[in-house]
Formats: C-alpha cells, sequence, structure tokens
C-alpha cells in the first residue's frame, strides 16, 4: 500500500524528516508516536501534498504510484485521506454540499456514476448517526462554529463517506472527551477492512486502547527509531519519550 | 508557499471571453462634443424639442463641472473631446421582426448567449438589446402590450410617449446631479424605457443587453423605469464588451419610479471588459443609478454583480420619501488583475418607518482594489426609520486590497442603523483543505466565493442566477496564485 524509503524533508531550509522509513500493507493498522516537533505531523502532511516541504531525497511509492507527483486532489481521489488535527472552516459552504462534491469527484475518478441528491442525503444521514453528528450541522457551513469535538467527528464522517485506502489521523484524539474518543474510535474501527490501511498519529497512548494497532512506531527528531507491536504504546506511556532518547 | 501562489494566479487569470468585436458597418458622428453634435443626436433620434432643450442645458451645466477625484480609483485624465458620441449600425431603421436585424448582430448576441427570440418565452424574459448607442429589438412588444406595459428603447418612448418622458426623465437624477450625469443627459443616445401601469404585474422579467462594439465611442444610455401605483416589475441587464487596448467611456444613467404600493426588482450583471492582465484596456464604468420610492409602502431593490470593467464608480442608490418604503441594496463586487471598484449605495430615509438593507460583497484578487462606499442618510422627518448594513470583503492573494467607508448621518433620534463589516481571505490551509477532499483549486475558490456571495445571488431572478454564477467563476479564474 505505501512505502516510505530513506525520506529527508525540509521546511524552509530546516531539516524536519531525516531519513524516514516505513512500510503499510493493506488492511494494517500502524501507530506513529512521538513528542511534539519530533515531524509526526510533517509527515502526515507531507502524504496528503501539502505544500511548502521540500523533499531532498528519498522516495514515497503508494499503490505503486510515485506519491510526491500527484497533486493533492489526485492522492484525495487515489484513496490518501487525510483527518485534520485543526479542520479548516468553510464559510458559505454547506457541509452536505460540500462532501456531495468531494465523494463525486473521488467518484469520477473511480469511473463510478455520481451520486444523486437524494441517494447522497440518505448515506450522509446514515453515517452521520453512527458517529452521534447532529443532523443539523450538515446543512451548516462546513466546521463553522463547530466544537472541538464536533469538528473531529466530522472528518471521521467525511472520512466514513469518502472511504480512502489509506486513512492517516492526525491527532484526531487531541481535545476529545473520552464519550466523544469511544464515538471516534468506534467510527474508526467500523472502517476497517482487509483492503483498508490506517496511519495512526498519536501524542497519547490513551486512543490505542481503542483503536488497536498492529505496529507501533516511535519517531525521534524526523525518524522512526523504533518499531513494535501494541505493547510498545503501553511501555512508551509508563516509561516516557526520554526512555526511547536516552536508550 | 511559492507554489501555491502560482495556484492562485492560474485560477483568476483567464481570458476574457466575449472580447470579440462585430464587423458591421456603423454610422459614426465625429469625435467631440459641442451643441452641434448634440443637435446631431436629437436629430437623428427624432426627438422632440424638449429632449433637446434638455440635452443643452445639460450640456451647458457639464462644461462648469469638475470631474469627481474623491473616489479610491486611479486613472489617467479622459479626453472628453476624443470620444464618437453616436454610433450607430448603419441602415438603422425601425424593425417590425427579427428577420430585419443585421444578421452579423444577431450572431454577436447568439455568442454572448441572448437568444432574441422565442427561447426566451420559456423563461419568461422579454428582452432589449442596445448595441452601441441604438436600440436593436424589443422582442414581445406584444404580450407586454396586453397587459398594458411600455417597454421600448428610449428613443421610441421619447417619440410616442413624451408626456410620461417629459414628467419623469431627470426627475430622479437631475442633470445637475454629477459629473457624469449631467454628460449622460447632454449625449445619451438610447436605452431602454418601461412604464407599468397602475395595479399590474409585469407578466415578464425585463431583460436589456447592452453592447459597445465600435472603436472610440462612449456607450451613454438613459434607463427610465416607472411603476405606477400597486405594479411590480422585475428588470435586468446584462452588458459586454470587445476587448481594446484604449480605454473606454460608459457612463449610463438610470432612473427608477415607484409609486405608492409599487414595487421594482432592478439587478445588473455587468461584465463590461475589465482590460487584460496587465491593466491595459478596459471599459470605464462611471455610472448613476438612482430610484425614488416616491409614494408610501413602494419598495426598490437593487442586485448588482459586477465582475467586469477597468474602473466601476457606482453608486445605486435609494430616496425613501414615502412612508414605509423600503429600499434595498445587495452587491458581489469583484476585482481582478488590476481592476478597480468604488461601489456602493445611497439610502436616503425621508419617509416615516422607511427601512433599508445593505449586504455588500467585494472580492478582490491579483491586483484588483475593490471598495465599499455608503452613505445611510435618515432625515429629521424619517421617524422610526431602520437601516441594516453588512460589508464584507474577502481577498484572494496579497497584493490586492479592500476597503470600507461607510456614511452615517441621523438627524432623528428614533432612527436604528446597523452596521457590521468582516474582511476574511481564502488561505491556503483552505484551499489545502479542499484539495485534501479531492476538490480542484479551481473548484475550491469557486465554493467558497459562491458561499461568500449566497446572500446575494439568492436575490437574482432565477433566470440569471446560473449566468452570475460562471460569470464569478470565470472572473476568478487564475487568481490562486
Amino acid at each position: 500500500m505505501l512505502q516510505i524509503k530513506n525520506l529527508v524533508v525540509s521546511v524552509e531550509g530546516k531539516k524536519i524528516l531525516k531519513g524516514l522509513n516505513l512500510e503499510i500493507r493493506a488492511g494494517e493498522i500502524h501507530a506513529i508516536m512521538g513528542a511534539n516537533g519530533s515531524g509526526k505531523s510533517t509527515l502526515a502532511h507531507l502524504l496528503a501534498g501539502k505544500e511548502g516541504y521540500e523533499v531532498e531525497s528519498g522516495e514515497i511509492t503508494y499503490q505503486g504510484m510515485n506519491l510526491l507527483e500527484l497533486d493533492p486532489e489526485i492522492r484525495a481521489r487515489a484513496g490518501v485521506f487525510l483527518a485534520f488535527q485543526y479542520p479548516l472552516e468553510l464559510p458559505g459552504v454547506s457541509l452536505n454540499y460540500f462532501l456531495r462534491t468531494s465523494l463525486n469527484s473521488v467518484r469520477a475518478h473511480r469511473n463510478l456514476e455520481p451520486l444523486g441528491v437524494r441517494e447522497f442525503n440518505d448515506l450522509l444521514k446514515e453515517r452521520a448517526k453512527a458517529l452521534e453528528l447532529d443532523p443539523d450541522l450538515l446543512q451548516r457551513s462546513v466546521n463553522e462554529g463547530f466544537s472541538g469535538g464536533e469538528k473531529k467527528r466530522n472528518e471521521i464522517l467525511q472520512m466514513a463517506i469518502l472511504e480512502p485506502q489509506l486513512a492517516i489521523l492526525d491527532e484526531t484524539d487531541s481535545g476529545l472527551d473520552i464519550d466523544a474518543l469511544r464515538v471516534v474510535a468506534s467510527g474508526v474501527n467500523k472502517l476497517r477492512a482487509k483492503d483498508r490501511s490506517f496511519l495512526v498519529i498519536t501524542h497519547y497512548q490513551r486512543l490505542l486502547n481503542y483503536i488497536i494497532p498492529d505496529y507501533v512506531h516511535v519517531m525521534l527528531d524526523g525518524k522512526i527509531v523504533r518499531s513494535g507491536g501494541k505493547e510498545l504504546a503501553f511501555e512508551l506511556e509508563q516509561k516516557g519519550y526520554g526512555w526511547i532518547a536516552e536508550s | 508557499m511559492q507554489e501555491n501562489s502560482d495556484i492562485i494566479g492560474e485560477v483568476t487569470s483567464q481570458d476574457y471571453k466575449y472580447g470579440f468585436e462585430t464587423l458591421i458597418e456603423s454610422d459614426c458622428a465625429p469625435v467631440g462634443l459641442n451643441e452641434e453634435i448634440i443637435a446631431l443626436i436629437s436629430e437623428r433620434k427624432q426627438e422632440p424639442a424638449f429632449l433637446l432643450d434638455f440635452r443643452i442645458k445639460a450640456f451647458r451645466t457639464w462644461k462648469n463641472l469638475t470631474e469627481p477625484s474623491w473616489a479610491f480609483v486611479k486613472y489617467p485624465p479622459i479626453d472628453y473631446q476624443a470620444i464618437s458620441y453616436y454610433s450607430a449600425p448603419k441602415n438603422h431603421k425601425p424593425l417590425n421582426s427579427l428577420e430585419e436585424v443585421d444578421p452579423e448582430i444577431l450572431k454577436t448576441y447568439e455568442r454572448l448567449g441572448i437568444p432574441l427570440n422565442e427561447q426566451k418565452v420559456l423563461a419568461g424574459v422579454a428582452v432589449d438589446a442596445v448595441f452601441d448607442s441604438v436600440s436593436v429589438y424589443t422582442t414581445f412588444k406584444e404580450t407586454l402590450a396586453k397587459a398594458g406595459v411600455i417597454f421600448c428603447p428610449f428613443s421610441e418612448a421619447a417619440r410616442e410617449h413624451p408626456e410620461l418622458i417629459k414628467r419623469y426623465l431627470g426627475s430622479v437624477v437631475p442633470y445637475s446631479d454629477n459629473f457624469f450625469a449631467a454628460l449622460n443627459s447632454a449625449v445619451f443616445t438610447d436605452g431602454s424605457f418601461c412604464y407599468v401601469p397602475r395595479g399590474v404585474r409585469c407578466p415578464l422579467e425585463l431583460s436589456t443587453y447592452f453592447r459597445i462594439n465600435a472603436k472610440n465611442t462612449g456607450q451613454f444610455e438613459r434607463t427610465l423605469i416607472i411603476a405606477d401605483e400597486g405594479s411590480y416589475v422585475s428588470y435586468m441587464e446584462g452588458c459586454t464588451a470587445p476587448k481594446r487596448d484604449e480605454n473606454q467611456l460608459h457612463a449610463a444613467v438610470v432612473e427608477l419610479v415607484a409609486l405608492e404600493k409599487a414595487q421594482i426588482k432592478y439587478s445588473t450583471i455587468q461584465n463590461w471588459y475589465p482590460g487584460d492582465k496587465d491593466g491595459k484596456g478596459g471599459i470605464y464604468n462611471f455610472v448613476t443609478k438612482r430610484g425614488l420610492c416616491a409614494g408610501p409602502d413602494s419598495k426598490i431593490s437593487w442586485t448588482q454583480v459586477e465582475t467586469g470593467s477597468a474602473i466601476t464608480w457606482k453608486y445605486p442608490s435609494c430616496i425613501l420619501k414615502g412612508d414605509r418604503s423600503v429600499g434595498e441594496f445587495y452587491s458581489v463586487a469583484i476585482t481582478n488583475h488590476k481592476q478597480q471598484a468604488d461601489t456602493g449605495t445611497k439610502m436616503i430615509h425621508i419617509g416615516k418607518d422607511t427601512k433599508s438593507t445593505i449586504v455588500s460583497k467585494g472580492i478582490s484578487a491579483g491586483e484588483g482594489q475593490n471598495s465599499y462606499r455608503g452613505l445611510v442618510k435618515i432625515l429629521k422627518s424619517a421617524t422610526n426609520a431602520r437601516n441594516f448594513s453588512q460589508c464584507d470583503s474577502m481577498l484572494i492573494g496579497d497584493n490586492c486590497g479592500t476597503h470600507t467607508f461607510p456614511y452615517i448621518e441621523t438627524k432623528n433620534p428614533t432612527a436604528t442603523v446597523e452596521h457590521e463589516a468582516s474582511t476574511s481571505k481564502i488561505g491556503e490551509d483552505q484551499l489545502f483543505y479542499c484539495n485534501q477532499r479531492g476538490l480542484s483549486t479551481e473548484d475550491a475558490v469557486s465554493m467558497i466565493v459562491h458561499g461568500f456571495c449566497k446572500e446575494v445571488l439568492g436575490e437574482l431572478p432565477m433566470e440569471f442566477v446560473l449566468e452570475a454564477r460562471k460569470l464569478l467563476e470565470v472572473s476568478l479564474e487564475g487568481s490562486v496564485g
């Protein structure tokens, strides 16, 4: 699904990723943990195609394609989804319309017929209900006036609608209370599938109690310094990131 | 972030697609402005004597006026003696049917997407088309005549309904009003006239398309709409021009009169040639538009989508004289490349319980400069007058500007005046968010801009919403960069 080899990336002349390697196979859930400033969010943004990052060396292959050559909208249509840490507000653009346009652009890429208004509304209502999202929000402007938790759940709703192949969750747990966390995690778990992979970026082990990863990677200063199974997350929680740095 | 700037640039730099020229012979007056030229215009139009008199008075007043300089726009001095003030397609004679219209002109209108034919019946639109200075054809005269509605070229109205023209011309915008209104009053060549009789709801949307075609000509049209007691009319104008390297002047005057309980809805989609990317060429759009709510419970509503012109100087206004009369102004103005717009409205409250609403959306991209200028004036007599103003600006890119100049004068303590303003910027992060959901940058900009303008577009007649949406997209193509 995704192979990252020896990736070196800088932002405004400063090296952020310093030789990162990662392989994610179809159906796997990988978690990346790390302290602030270790380069986790840079990796997420880079995979989604955000401008402003300079790839000095290394390569990223996604489903056999050179990911770095694709425009962000093409990556999205090809199944790369990023759940934003700070979702953006789009005043005056209704969530319903936004998401329908979005889904139909993804469907067009997959040579599927666009979904009509009624079919789409049914789908949206059903998925929103599963995430305990107030149906009124669907008619409101995208993220405008949404609470922090609503914004995060909205990201998961979008993921549930777009059904990506590679979903990257960037600190989706930050700012969520325990109930919201459960709802979000169950939304993610429902989407687990043989042909769908997840990259879960988080600062805390807490989220991984609900979304059980196949692999946990620890990132430090732009590199993955340790990889292991889900038990690595518990170890980290107990010993702190300092333990990795020292060892 | 360099790459992102390029994207914004690409999205807002698309070409003007109405920039073609129609090759037809035209009958053009020599350049220059003097009383002989004015007499020539009046004679060509076979006008009654009072009109020539009006023109000459206006011309003498104009000579003593100075061009206004308070607007937030910059342009080199205009040589008013270098303009031809009359241009008409040759062999222009009164037309009885569409077959008699020069096929070249019809082709032009087709390319503009104005089917001057029965198709418009379905849409319920009656069209008058003004080509350079002369009205070419007015469709659906009969349907309108049955309802008693007069909708015809201004020059025809001057000949056939002189009593109405004499009574109302200059009653809302006197020839001495301002420099450009005086110039227009002296040299106006054609335009549309509409009279809706008492109690009649006009059965069709009325529409006029203005097209400047000939070189070195100015277009000075005059529009006069009178809605008699208890009547209703919705009128829509659209405008385009060919691409030219030199600037062309457009100085129109529009007067609206709404009598007791009458309603006028006036919509504009202005798409004059804006000049090229470097600011070469384009129309100077210096227009005076004003409506008088003369009777109690009358209502005048202006809606404008301004995407064209090198410079726009325009303030559609309402004089709320009748008690409980209502004035509305809904505006979207876009400036891209080197376009400049100074636009807004004046709401003059005279009657009791009068109400006005102003919703202005300014969008600036490229190196565009966009100013909102508005006056809300509440006179002593206007007890319980209310105004609500909302002025929002949106910036696309880092090299454009937006400015708001609201003026409020209240002479009556019972008045309620509210003003809200906001400025936002289409951010790279917003665009990335949309890209990440599979939307192209063009679609993302268009979606955000439409969201921003939603309230105003919703005021347009249904038939024109689609046209306006398309125009917004085209005007902003190449703006993200």
